[in-house]
């Protein structure tokens, strides 16, 4: 690089450009935030849902599905599996109840989690709240 | 003897680190063809080791492997930098055994119970952290992590700051603390899923396009230094605008993750702008490397590090810059968000950008540490080289086997007048599974190759200098 251009306006803009788009990136942060109440409806996060959350992150589910896009790519996206369940939520937890133990013989297939009933309402509900989050008209079809 | 080529013997307990990234990394490599089978074989080792344990471990030895890369690299470069002996070789050495027990036991937790009872055991009703993506350490782990981290940081920290202060250091001890503050998030679990999302990029985005890319250029910085001669002041300069082109655009950059999860529309905008300049700081690493090795003052003799680093830059500009720009604007990410596309993207990007950084330095290091030379004989890095190209050329074919399967799957799921549900498409595109686990199994000989080339003993007539 020619010496007009020294090291120090290089370590000027390193440190400068740095920390500018920080603050950026924070006052976007906290507009994006006090936009989001609109968006998440989380007036509708009860405890239910709450639960729910958690029951998903305590079996993995996040490394086969992925969820508003984001996962593992082994199975369906389950962002609006409850729209492709008909809006049913005992459809739902029918699939999850109804995994073989040992398997399809050479198929993908979920394994069987025994979850108690709570569980499963728990599930159900928080895949239901996901369903209603306003992603920008994501996914682009039923399929996920 | 084995301390007599090293500037400063403290920067021996690089050794051990290193040691265990390469043992990390062959057994990501192993549960990668497990899942790459799982993926035609739906039933392969169920359900024993699902999909989801298999990836697990698989993204989980990848972090893992990486961070004692790093901590390895900074334990060796920063005494030189320095011009001191680190501040405590027994501390380093303390941290490598407990970070090395506290992975394995999460690993054997993973394989040997259920992830929920693993869960219930590990008290994450507590404090829940657990089931996110690559953040799937129990909590006990999480906090593990940041204590070996805050050791560490102790540890290169005071050594700097009592030493010669180079950029080459500044810039990695920055990255390093970036590191260690960004994964702080990841004990932000709210309830509501659209507020965890947003603040767990902060650690995985942040981390691997933001002070990841830090690291990276130190140590990229540092092995041109020692094998082109090349003056210290032009290599600065070069550290400090690649840098400053990371960070400019890869802050806003997070925004190309904020497109579907719940987030405003104005991310679409952000996003797309400024993750679409994120190629530029790695065209600009690979201008450098290349412009560095043309310009060497010297010839030096350990080839096989010169080709990591031309090949570390190459293919992080391949895999994060343009695999990344394929799929990062908005209207084209609406319809490969969560494909194969994202995977294609992920094992080169990670593969270009951070696996082979990690190589470069063992490749420069590990003849030193070991007591042989500055190089190994020609023979054994005749074999690594072979490694390299191996590894190299099977993953750029992983990487366009995944594409072809992702497009396809985005034709078949989701653009074609008639979309196929999730299994039908991926039925459809199982020719293409098949061939990226044949570029798999090449890429496991590549990596049994490299891990030779340690063992290859020297011709007898030749003069090892």
């Amino acid at each position: 690089m020619p010496e007009l251009f020294t090291k120090t306006m290089a370590r000027n803009i390193y440190l400068g450009g740095s920390v500018f788009f920080i603050l950026v990136f924070l006052a976007l942060t906290f507009d994006t935030t006090a936009r989001l109440p609109k968006r998440d409806h989380r007036e509708n996060i009860t405890e239910q849902v709450a639960l729910g959350k958690k029951v998903w992150e305590e079996n993995n589910c996040i490394g086969c599905h992925t969820l508003l896009g984001e996962g593992a790519y082994f199975a369906p996206e389950l962002g609006n599996v409850y729209q492709r369940f008909g809006q049913s939520k005992d459809a739902i937890k029918a699939f999850i109840q109804s995994r073989p133990v040992e398997g399809i013989p050479g198929r993908r297939s979920m394994p069987q989690f025994n979850l108690s009933e709570e569980e499963l309402d728990a599930v159900a509900e928080f895949l239901k709240w996901t369903s209603e989050i306003d992603t920008n008209n994501w996914p682009p079809n039923i399929n996920g | 003897m084995t301390t007599s080529l090293l500037k400063y013997p403290s920067q021996a307990v690089a050794k051990p680190y290193f040691i265990a990234a390469i043992g990390l990394f062959v057994g990501q490599i192993l549960f990668g063809l497990i899942m790459g089978l799982q993926y035609v074989i739906g039933d392969f080792l169920f359900p024993e080791i699902p999909f989801n344990v298999a990836r697990m471990v698989h993204t989980n030895l990848l972090i893992v492997w990486l961070l004692f890369g790093f901590m390895g690299a900074a334990y060796y470069l920063v005494p030189e930098e320095a011009e001191r002996e680190l501040h405590s070789p027994k501390l380093a050495l303390a941290l490598f055994w407990i970070f090395l027990v506290a992975g394995a036991l999460t690993i054997v937790g993973y394989l040997s119970v259920p992830y929920a009872t693993l869960a219930k055991l590990t008290g994450n009703d507590i404090l829940p952290t657990m089931g996110r993506e690559f953040l799937e350490q129990p909590t006990i782990t999480k906090v593990g992590i940041v204590i070996v981290a805050l050791g560490f940081l102790y540890n290169i920290g005071l050594t700097i700051l009592s030493g010669r202060k180079t950029v080459i250091n500044v810039v990695m001890l920055t990255g390093l603390v970036g590191l260690a503050v960004m994964f702080l998030f990841s004990f932000y679990n709210p309830e509501n899923l659209v507020l965890d999302k947003y603040f767990w990029w902060w650690v995985v985005h942040l981390w691997v396009e933001g002070v990841w890319e830090l690291i990276l250029g130190s140590i990229l910085a540092y092995v041109l230094i020692k094998t082109t001669g090349v003056d210290r002041e032009v290599i600065d300069k070069w550290l400090y605008v690649i840098i400053a082109a990371a960070l400019i655009t890869g802050i806003i950059g997070t925004g190309h993750h904020y497109y579907f999860i719940g987030t405003p529309e104005y991310w679409q905008w952000l996003g797309s702008i400024f993750s679409s300049l994120e190629p530029i700081p790695f065209f600009m690493m690979t201008i450098f490397a290349f412009n560095m090795v043309n310009k060497r003052r010297k010839q030096h003799a350990n080839k096989a590090t010169v080709l990591w680093a031309m090949g570390t830059a190459v293919m992080a500009f391949l895999g994060a810059g343009v695999w990344g720009f394929l799929h990062t604007l908005a209207p084209v990410n609406y319809y490969t968000h969560g494909t194969q596309i994202t995977a294609a993207h992920g094992h080169m990007a990670f593969y270009g950008a951070y696996a082979m950084i990690v190589l470069t330095i063992i490749s420069y290091a590990m003849p030193k540490l070991r007591g042989i030379g500055t190089a190994m004989n020609n023979r054994a890095q005749v074999v690594e080289m072979w490694s390299f190209w191996l590894m190299t050329v099977s993953m750029v074919f992983i990487t366009l086997f995944l594409t072809a399967a992702g497009i396809l799957q985005v034709w078949l799921q989701r653009y074609q007048p008639n979309p196929l549900p999730f299994m039908a498409a991926q039925d459809q595109v199982a020719l293409f599974y098949w061939m990226r686990e044949v570029a798999g199994v090449v890429f496991t000989i590549g990596l049994i190759l490299y891990i030779v080339s340690f063992f290859v003993k020297g011709n007898p007539q030749e003069a090892n200098s």
